[in-house]
């Protein structure tokens, strides 16, 4: 037998779970089996939504009819969960927008909390498009080690 | 089949349908289009994600 070194499989299905707090400052208040809400929001090919975006803003969101500012809720149906060493994490559902015309280009989605102060989670890009008195689904990955939406590794 | 444009609610026969696709490694695209008269009159797109987003946890070793 030798030690290894790593990070922990199980720390990483923790994190998505909100297990640990290192410093109190910020953490949020989590009880057992009590989910946050996550919501799905556009952006407009223009804006600038990466990885150092903190949280949700409406700046450069899209807009147009049928669309509510701040996006629709997130369905994560299934737990985080892992494989081998990598933790996974895909929403259950697709993420619909139903009867929208949405005329300026648009190739982002920001997965953001609005349970804690809208922080952010992930974005994910596509190739630009518009919608005009139609339907824009998002249909997630497999839910695995390989191609889940969010893997911590 | 009743769709849905800019103009209300339509009964397809009477439009044009345009459907088209595009595929890269970060997603699979299709959109379907209606058009009147040479106006596009609704667009529906449809984007299958693909490529996820990755983060590597690393850890350092002490010494």
């Amino acid at each position: 037998m030798a030690n290894t070194q790593a990070m922990c499989t199980s720390f990483k299905v923790d994190l998505l779970n909100a297990v640990h707090a290192f410093n109190g400052t910020g953490v949020p208040a989590h009880t057992a089996s009590t989910a946050d809400t996550f919501k799905a929001a556009l952006y407009l090919a223009s804006a600038t939504v990466n990885a150092s975006t903190t949280a949700y803003s409406a700046t450069n969101e899209v807009s147009g009819t049928g669309y509510t500012a701040g996006g629709v809720t997130v369905t994560f149906g299934t737990a985080p969960s892992s494989t081998s060493t990598t933790a996974f994490l895909t929403p259950s559902a697709s993420i619909t927008f139903s009867n929208v015309t949405l005329a300026t280009a648009f190739d982002a989605v920001l997965i953001y909390n609005s349970t804690q102060s809208n922080k952010a989670v992930s974005v994910h890009t596509f190739g630009s498009q518009t919608v005009t008195a139609g339907t824009f689904t998002l249909t997630m990955p497999t839910n695995d080690s390989s191609t889940g939406l969010i893997r911590l590794a | 089949m009743i769709v849905t444009t800019t103009k209300g609610e339509m009964d397809d026969s009477l439009l044009e349908k345009r459907e088209g696709s595009d595929e890269t490694d970060n997603e699979t695209i299709s959109f379907i289009e209606y058009w009147l008269n040479g106006e596009m009159v609704h667009r529906s797109v449809h984007v299958t994600l693909k490529r996820n987003v990755f983060s590597e946890g690393i850890t350092q070793m002490i010494g």
